[in-house]
């Protein structure tokens, strides 16, 4: 993310920070070591645990709360154990594959085991220790495969979730991070902009949580059956903690607690405030109530679709981005699911991989210093916008083929689906022996 | 000796039960329930996925109480769960055979 912070950084009048960020870049390696910072650093650990708290509680909760009671802890167990996994496999050889040198689509493995990492090595920037940098990026590692089992509740083997993940972050989501994020990326070579993750994490989860509610198959009763959430209280909540542990996400993504942290800052806050009243407006128009469960929606929308855009564009900008992307996700979520028919069960296509392809391309249009961007080297809205089209395109075909050839394996080693018997019991007491409400 | 069955709106317990008390019946059984007469259902939206629910909450009351009682029990009831509105619910009357106070083994008109 340094070349990036450096791009925008000397377009954007933020003089300090371009000059420290030419010093800290890899281009410049020769250059004296810049002073690590301890605000940089605190500011990291706080953005960290920020993110943690979106998956446990926040994400459990938002997704456990809009399925019925007798799948609850199924959900909070799948979301906790999918973060736990993806941690360790960080650690084995995630970080290594992401975040090394290797070609332009995939790192290598000589940080494997985190083999060369101390306490005193810093990141690529320089401003902070190595640790927290992996540990930050371990966060979204986690987070992105844990967005996915939106699409396949209250239906999928516990077992094939796990393996699943496993496979899908290694084949899928370390590549694309490695594309996008890192110096040698072919996407960040490209120049497309994706500041806090609108393809490597959204479109990416997005798409393969469509392709598994495709391939999974819909729940039994699916349509008829009433299968309305069974706790909209607990959803409010996780969906509130989402938004306050997304300032780590989106500020944190700065790297540093400087002007582009505090741009996402603002950006943050009014992105997913006109993305919230959007999706109010237009569900009240067409549905004529205004609902909870619409505007906490349009909320996650809104916090989508200013993810990659978050440090790099005005809070003008924010507000039209998160307002239209949220319209958008109200769309697909009420009208093209129920068209097509697939049972995308609590929405990630249509809020994350719709959202994240508004603001994935909405970011070269409003990156543009006259319309309050911070700019970036020899920009032109045309170029910028076909580079961020290329961007969201590989995201959708690498993420597409890779999750659906993987579905496919898990199909044939595990078997993606409980039985009948064990879907209509719950999978509470049928996978996990447990129920979560005794009353 | 009847049993009077009184569906009514949850939000009318606690006029009937006061109306009850005060023509001097001083016990009855109360279950939550649900289900649908004229009233039928409502509409729920959750983002795209429109549900018809068909079954609505409601209160059943059991009043076990001697047989020339009944009429002014039904009345009482009657009177009390009334808004006017489509949904007020409905009384039934059935015979009761035999009753038996567990405590005291007082049976029959001593055990209501």
């Amino acid at each position: 993310m340094t070349l990036k912070t450096l791009l925008h950084a000397a377009k954007g009048g933020f003089g300090g920070l371009a000059a420290t960020a030419l010093l800290a870049g890899p281009a410049f390696a020769q250059a004296p070591a810049p002073a690590l910072s301890e605000g940089n650093t605190a500011w990291m650990i706080m953005s960290t645990v920020l993110v943690l708290l979106m998956i446990v509680p926040g994400l459990a909760l938002f997704y456990g709360g809009l399925v019925r009671s007798k799948n609850m802890l199924s959900v909070l167990t799948q979301v906790l154990a999918v973060a736990s996994l993806t941690m360790i496999i960080w650690i084995i050889y995630g970080y290594s594959l992401a975040f090394t040198a290797g070609n332009a689509f995939i790192g290598g493995f000589s940080k494997m085991f985190l083999a060369g990492v101390t306490h005193e090595t810093v990141n690529d920037g320089g401003s902070i220790p190595e640790y927290v940098f992996l540990a930050f990026q371990m966060t979204f590692a986690a987070i992105t495969p844990a967005l996915i089992i939106g699409g396949l509740v209250e239906r999928t083997k516990f077992s094939a979730i796990l393996l699943f993940m496993l496979l899908w972050v290694t084949f899928v989501y370390y590549p694309l991070a490695h594309m996008v994020w890192h110096a040698d990326g072919y996407l960040m070579k490209l120049g497309a902009l994706d500041f806090a993750g609108g393809t490597v994490v959204h479109i990416n989860a997005g798409i393969a949580a469509l392709v598994g509610a495709i391939m999974v198959g819909k729940r039994i009763g699916y349509g008829k059956d009433l299968m309305s959430p069974h706790s909209m209280t607990l959803t409010f909540v996780g969906g509130a903690l989402l938004w306050i542990g997304w300032f780590g996400f989106n500020a944190g993504s700065a790297l540093t607690a400087g002007p582009v942290a505090a741009l996402a800052l603002v950006n943050t806050l009014v992105a997913t405030a006109a993305a919230a009243l959007g999706w109010l407006a237009v569900e009240w128009a067409a549905k004529g109530k205004p609902s909870m469960l619409g505007t906490v929606s349009g909320v996650i929308a809104g916090l989508v679709a200013i993810t990659p855009a978050a440090g790099l564009v005005g809070p003008i900008g924010a507000i039209v981005l998160g307002a239209f992307g949220s319209v958008v996700a109200y769309f697909f979520c009420t009208t093209v699911k129920n068209a097509l028919g697939y049972d995308d069960s609590l929405d990630v296509f249509g809020i994350h991989g719709v959202a994240g392809i508004v603001g994935s391309i909405g970011t070269g249009i409003f990156v543009a210093p006259v319309l309050g961007g911070v700019g970036v080297e020899d920009y032109s809205m045309m170029a910028q916008v076909w580079k961020q089209v290329v961007a969201v395109v590989i995201a959708i075909v690498w993420c597409g083929i890779g999750s659906a050839i993987l579905f496919k394996i898990v199909d044939l080693i595990v078997g993606l689906r409980v039985t009948v018997e064990r879907e209509r019991e719950g999978l509470d007491l049928s996978e996990h022996g447990e129920r979560a409400y005794n009353m | 000796m009847k049993i009077v069955m009184a569906i009514i709106k949850p939000f009318k317990l606690d006029d009937v039960r006061d109306a009850l008390t005060g023509v001097g019946v001083h016990g009855m059984t109360v279950t939550e329930v649900k289900g649908y007469g004229r009233q039928k259902g409502h509409t729920e939206i959750y983002r795209g996925a429109e549900y018809a629910v068909s079954f609505l909450p409601k209160i059943k009351i059991e009043v076990a109480v001697a047989s020339s009682q009944v009429d002014m029990i039904v009345e009482t009831i009657a009177a009390a769960a009334k808004t006017g509105q489509i949904g007020d619910g409905k009384i039934f009357v059935l015979g009761l055979d035999n009753a038996l106070r567990i405590r005291t083994g007082e049976t029959d008109a001593a055990a209501l």
